[in-house]
């Protein structure tokens, strides 16, 4: 690592400054002022906006494989997915997937 | 809820919030590891975990450090991949905004995909809960998802590179988030909302990290609404 130790710390002190100043944003300084219905209606969306968008290329493109898409990854997280819909429980989703991966993993050597 | 109190909310957020460990502590681990790994001293690597407490942000902002990137953009990027905390914390206006300004602040510190996501679920389920009960659910969540993402770090910056790969922790993170999604996708409209945000994300790769996913947040949001309102109109 090339930064200094001073640098480093400027970067962990500005960062936690930024990111918490981004999650006190809304929360913080509009408190419990009406927002308008069609801001509503949006930010019901958010969870399911960000993370599959997020999800996706770390399933398509896994960095552990260099970049190269990969079965027992891919398989896991159809799993965890098609487990997730049918049950409507995020452990057993996460329980799933789980049991996925090791499988394929193992199967796949 | 029938006969609920601030208390049963705050034990039925550590119930809920609890499981969370399993999926949270190989992350935090791999976060020691990759800090430990790059060169952070262990108050640095804790620093990070403490200070920052996003765990995407502080990966690409340790990646980004090792490549020699810049300080600049450095913080551009890590803050980039938060700035979808901001649509956290304006949806969780609805329901916490109504309380006191330092358990705003608290709450705002601990306002991380796996507290926002459980907690925003729990208030679409039960909107009869009272602002005091969401509150205390929140803080029930945090509870032991908080110190979990610190603790386990540590482990991982002890054990450092001796997990073997075989173990696969890195697609601990992409399980996670899809066990979330999965079960929320509820309507037409959530699916469709989910669908453009995939689609775009993918599409938009090629844009410098973090803010093509912001795009396709963005567009799948305004989706989302169209389709709700659409479905509204057909009704």
């Amino acid at each position: 690592m090339s930064f200094t130790t001073v640098e480093i710390w400027a970067v962990i002190a500005l960062l936690g400054l930024g990111t918490y100043l981004i999650r006190f944003s809304f929360l913080g300084l509009i408190g419990s002022r009406q927002m308008p219905p069609l801001v509503l209606k949006l930010l019901r969306y958010t969870p399911v906006a960000v993370l599959p968008g997020m999800v996706a290329p770390l399933v398509l493109w896994p960095a552990a494989t260099g970049g190269e898409p990969d079965l027992a990854r891919g398989l896991a997280a159809l799993a965890a997915f098609a487990v997730g819909l049918a049950t409507r429980n995020t452990i057993w989703a996460m329980i799933g997937g789980a049991i996925a991966l090791y499988t394929m993993l193992f199967a796949l050597g | 809820m029938a006969g609920s109190t601030p208390k049963s909310a705050y034990r039925r957020g550590i119930r809920d919030g609890a499981p969370f460990i399993i999926v949270l502590a190989p992350f935090s681990l791999l976060f020691g590891v990759v800090a430990t790994e790059a060169g952070l001293t262990l108050a640095q690597m804790m620093g990070f975990n403490v200070l920052v407490i996003a765990g995407a942000a502080q990966f690409t902002a340790v990646s980004l450090m090792q490549e020699g990137a810049p300080i600049a953009i450095v913080l551009a990027t890590a803050l980039a991949v938060n700035l979808r905390m901001a649509m956290y914390s304006a949806s969780l206006v609805p329901h916490l905004g109504a309380a006191a300004l330092w358990q705003r602040a608290i709450a705002s510190y601990m306002n991380v995909d796996q507290t926002y996501a459980s907690s925003i679920l729990e208030y679409e389920r039960h909107p009869e809960m009272t602002p005091d009960e969401k509150m205390a659910y929140f803080f029930g969540i945090s509870t032991p998802i908080v110190p979990c993402w610190f603790g386990f770090a540590i482990v991982g910056a002890a054990v450092g590179a001796s997990i073997p790969p075989a173990f696969a922790l890195d697609f601990a993170l992409p399980i996670a988030f899809i066990a979330m999604v999965a079960p929320a996708l509820r309507t037409l409209a959530h699916v469709a909302a989910a669908f453009t945000s995939m689609v775009m994300a993918l599409t938009l790769a090629w844009v410098p990290s973090g803010l093509g996913l912001l795009i396709a947040a963005g567009c799948a949001m305004g989706v989302g609404a169209l389709v709700e309102t659409a479905m509204e109109r057909r009704a």
